[in-house]
Order: structure tokens, then sequence, then C-alpha cells
């Protein structure tokens, strides 16, 4: 299937990335190239064939709603690149 | 003898009876550390410090009786993507910065119950999306048998540091052959876990569905010890699965009468290197000298199972990278507008190359109007997967398989295709898809003088059957015990 630069600009924003303009065009070879090989799927034929998205079968895991202390809020914000002493900061997102 | 030659079980040994110190073992392994790492970059983050205090409280410990298990006091390393807190964890990647994180693996917590004492973190492929680990944004890691070639990824410094004699064991985790194939690339022994059987929690999320972790090590012997300590259910994993699946260790006993083994004709087809292929099916004829039935079988799924993985790993990883985003922890880039410029500069600035091309693979793949083209078409014909494989183990104990085409290739040669990189995992990717567990071991080496590894998989839950196979080849085979010339004096 062709990918257009387009369309890679489409799954960029959806991705949060913004390619350079030289690694537009070189990604949407690659990604042609790619997803022209994953093609070779269709040549098996899954009609009736459940979708699977987990090898066991397992859904709904649940656990007993217990009260328990979290981590402390010190030790998180010590990893962000800007925080003061209870918050993350971000630029101003509303006027 | 030198203690670095020794098997983590031997060392372990040692320990118990007092021939050798925890201490002692800890400096050895420094030491090597300190004199191969220059070469071949293993290691992201060396701990001498903490790996000596550490080794003096494992002594006391072991002193006053309290340690008692075959692992205590034997040095490892971790992969770079399992979080130890408060030391850094960055799976290689420039976004993560200087993470430290404040919470311990479950399997940190394993392994340090277990007497381990953590030597420092691995390096690897950026967020183990690699077949080279060439990708880190430390620089490579170079293949201690030939500094010329790769290691093998995405766990490469997992295999390097245990080839080049720098640590007794070492954890990676697996999502399409992570484990095994740099396992075969360094001649060191590797295994997948079934899905399930090891807790994830803390181990940074590629693909959460194919995710695994598992020892690498110099033994068969040596990794079901080490997985007897560190699988069992975790509540803050919700795919662990309920039950005990230790007592590995004690279950090996060079017995294999009447165990069925098939070997896939699909995996012995074009595009197999004639000497690997020569080499793994040796080992069909080391296995029937101990009591197995050994036959030709099929497994009619190769040609669909590196575009389904590439399918599903990519899909898992664009969601699961969406929490790098500079603000929660890691790094930021500099001169953002407001927060979507934010968060699109550091990401586009944070990640790397093959990294960026697998998220937008993934959101490709999920987005409207190619979902179900390609990410639902996958997870159908992921059943099928595991139907064959179904069939395959309804006749057949184990299957044997080679673990990669060729042996370790030269550095560079991979990333310049993408596509020829993905399609080198063909072997191995298959077992994460259906959760089997899956051990790399040692056959030989080829006329380049670079090892070849062979592949024992097994049904879910059968680790017990791939590690007595695999024990009871290294009992008749010296393979294992080889090592790189590299690692004798670092003559380069």
């Amino acid at each position: 299937m062709k990918i257009t630069e387009e369309m890679v600009d489409y799954v960029s924003i959806l991705s949060r990335l913004r390619l350079p303009e030289e690694e537009r065009a070189r990604m949407a070879l690659e990604l042609e190239r790619i997803t022209d090989y994953m093609e070779v799927l269709n040549h098996l034929d899954t009609t009736g064939v459940e979708p699977m998205s987990h090898t066991f079968p397992l859904k709904n895991v649940f656990r007993e709603d217990e009260v328990r202390p979290s981590a402390p809020r010190a030790e998180l914000l010590a990893n962000a690149p800007a925080a003061d002493e209870e918050s993350y900061l971000v630029p101003k997102t509303v006027e | 003898m030198d203690i670095l030659d020794l098997s983590a079980l031997a060392l372990g040994r040692a320990i118990q009876k007092r021939e050798v110190s925890v201490e002692e073992a800890t400096r050895a392994a420094l030491d090597a550390i300190e004199g191969a790492n220059g070469q071949n970059n293993a290691f992201i983050t060396v701990l001498p410090d903490e790996a000596l205090a550490r080794a003096a409280a494992v002594q006391r410990q072991i002193d006053d009786g309290t340690l008692t298990g075959p692992l205590a006091g034997v040095p490892l390393a971790i992969k770079d993507n399992i979080c130890t807190k408060g030391v850094k964890t960055s799976c290689a990647s420039k976004i993560l910065g200087d993470f430290k994180p404040p919470y311990d693996a479950t399997l940190t917590e394993k392994i340090t119950a277990a007497g381990g004492v953590v030597l420092g973190k691995l390096n690897m492929d950026e967020f183990a999306m690699g077949s080279t680990s060439e990708t880190s944004y430390y620089g490579p890691t170079r293949n201690p048998w030939d500094l010329g070639r790769v290691p093998g990824g995405s766990s490469g410094g997992a295999a390097a540091a245990v080839a080049a004699r720098e640590c007794w064991y070492a954890i990676g985790s697996d999502t399409g052959g992570s484990i095994r194939q740099p396992a075969s690339y360094c001649g060191v022994t590797g295994v997948k876990p079934t899905y399930g059987t090891v807790s994830r929690y803390g181990l940074i999320a590629y693909a959460s569905s194919l995710d695994q972790i598992g020892p690498l090590a110099r033994t068969a012997e040596d990794c079901a010890a080490i997985l007897d300590a560190i699988q069992g259910r975790d509540a803050r994993d919700g795919t662990s699965l309920e039950g005990d699946y230790g007592g590995l260790l004690a279950s090996l006993d060079g017995n294999l009468d009447g165990m069925r083994i098939g070997i896939p004709a699909e995996c012995f087809a074009d595009g197999l290197d004639a000497e690997v292929s020569r080499r793994v099916l040796a080992v069909a004829d080391v296995l029937r000298g101990r009591g197995a039935v050994v036959e030709e079988c099929t497994l009619p799924i190769m040609e669909y199972v590196v575009p389904t993985y590439y399918i599903i790993a990519c899909a898992e990883a664009s969601s699961n990278l969406s929490r790098f985003d500079g603000v929660k922890y890691g790094w930021r880039a500099e001169g953002y507008r407001d927060l979507t410029d934010l968060y699109n500069k550091t990401r586009t600035e944070g990640f790397g190359d093959e990294v960026k091309r697998r998220i937008l693979l993934g959101t490709f793949v999920l987005s409207t109007g190619y979902y179900d083209a390609y990410y639902r078409k996958a997870l159908q014909v992921k059943a099928v997967i595991q139907q064959a494989f179904d069939r395959a183990f309804a006749r057949y104990d184990l299957l044997l398989m080679p673990v990669a085409p060729t042996t370790a290739p030269r550095l560079g040669e991979s990333l310049s295709d993408p596509l020829q990189m993905y399609l080198s995992d063909i072997y191995t990717v298959s077992v994460n898809l259906a959760g089997l567990p899956g051990l790399s071991m040692p056959c030989g080496l080829d006329g380049k003088g670079m090892p070849v590894g062979a592949q024992l998989v097994g049904p879910a839950l059968g680790e017990g059957k791939v590690l007595r196979a695999a024990h009871a080849f290294q009992l008749d085979t010296d393979y294992h015990t080889l090592r790189p010339q590299a690692a004798e004096g670092g003559a380069h």
C-alpha cells in the first residue's frame, strides 16, 4: 500500500512526534516496505477466527480494594524535569 | 581455576563452603567489568560501592545461616529496563535521562531475596526494540567473541557480560527473542519463560502481551535455579499466573527416556545458514543418545510470524510509550512554545530512529481505516499460530529449532535495512506470540569462530521439559564452556 508523506504526518500528530523534513520521506518509504511485507497475512484465510489478544484466557483480574500508602510524593517528583513541592510543572495550558 | 569461569551454581556452592567469599567474587567481577567494559560496553551503569556493601551484608546473612539458597552471594547484572530503586534505569534511551525509579521491580526484590549481589545495569537496544543492541543511546554493545560484531539484542549487554565473564548470570527480557537471540550470538544459555510465570511489575513495558523477564547464564542448570528464584504469582502484575512453577533445578536428572522431540521442517528451509542448520540438527543426535525420540514435524506458520509479531508489538509499543512525555520523569527538550510543543519536541528529540519507526507503525496499524486490515488480522493470525503449536505439542514434548538464521553479523550491517533486521527474528517471535517457554543454548562455533545457538521450545508451563533436555545436552557436550578469546586476559 502506498504510504504518503501526508499519512506519515497524520500518524506523527497522533503519536506526538514531529519528524524533520528529510526524515518524513525516508519514513514513508520504510513504512511502505514494511506494510507491503505485512500483507503476506492476507494469504491466510482467517474467516471465523476469533482475534486473540491474550495467550491465556484472562479477563477482569480483580483484587480487594484495600487502602494502602502510595509512593511518597517527594520521591516521585524528584524524577520530574520540572516540579515544585507538590506538582509537576508544565507550560500554561488554559488562558 | 579462575572463579570467573565457574557456573553460578558452582560459585554458590563455593560460597556456602566458605571457599570463596562474596566480597572476593564481587571484587573479581568488578575488576573484570573494569577491564572489559571499555571494549564491549555491556554495562550502562556499574555499581562498585553498592555491590561491595551489598556483598558484605549478604556474607553476614550466609554466615548466620539466614541465606542458604543456591544463588546466595552470586553477583549478577540486570538489564536496564528493569526498575532498581534509586539506581538509574534508562532503557538505553535519551528520553529517560537519569531516571531513578522510586521502587524496585518484583524481579529486583526476588533477586535480592535470593541473595543476589547486583553489579550494575546492562546495555540494550533502546526500549528493547532491536536485534543488535546498536540502538542504545549509550553506544552499541560489542560481541566479546569478535568486537567487530554485534552481541544480538535487545538483551545484548546481558549476553555479552555473561560471555565475557563479567558476571555469573544476568537478567534480561524477551519480547520477540531478546534473550534467546543474544544468548545464541554470545554463546550463553538463555530462557524466555512461559508468559505469566515471572512478574512484569517494574519491567518498563515494550509490548505487554509479549514481554517476559528471564535469565541468561552459563548453563541450563543455572537458568533453572534462577527461574526457581524469580517465578511466581504477583498481585502487582495482573497477567501473572496463579501457582508455583519452581522446583526446576531439582527436576534436572539428564534422563530423556521417551521424550518426543519434533524438528519443524519449515524452520530448516530457505534463509537458514547451512552451518547453523547443520549445528542445530546435530543437537538431535545428542538428545537421541539420552533417550529422546526425535523426528521431523511440521509447523506451517513460519511465513506469518514476523508480520504478526511486528503489528502486535508495535501497536502495543505505540500505546505503552505514550507515557514518555517530558513531564513526569526523564528528559525534557528545551525551547518549547506550549504544552503540545513540549510533548512533540521531547519525544522527537528523546526517542531514537527505531523507536520512532515502531511508534509510527503501531499508531498506523491501530488508526481508523487500517485497524481491521492490520491489527485485527494480526490478532486472528496469532490465534492460528497458537493452534499450530497446540497441534505440534499434542504429538511432541518439545520442538528443536534454530534461534537465528545466521551467527552474529558485523556492526552496522543490520541497521541500514529495518525490514531485513525484522526478518531475522523469524525463529523466535512465534514463541512469544503463543506465550511459550523457549531456551537458547550453545551448540558449537561456525567457521568464523562465532557461537551458534539451538532453540528448544516447550508447551505452556513446559519449562521443566525444556531445561531437562538442555541440561542433558550440556552433560554430554562442552559447547557451553567455550569462552571468547577476548575474555582471556583482554588482549585487545
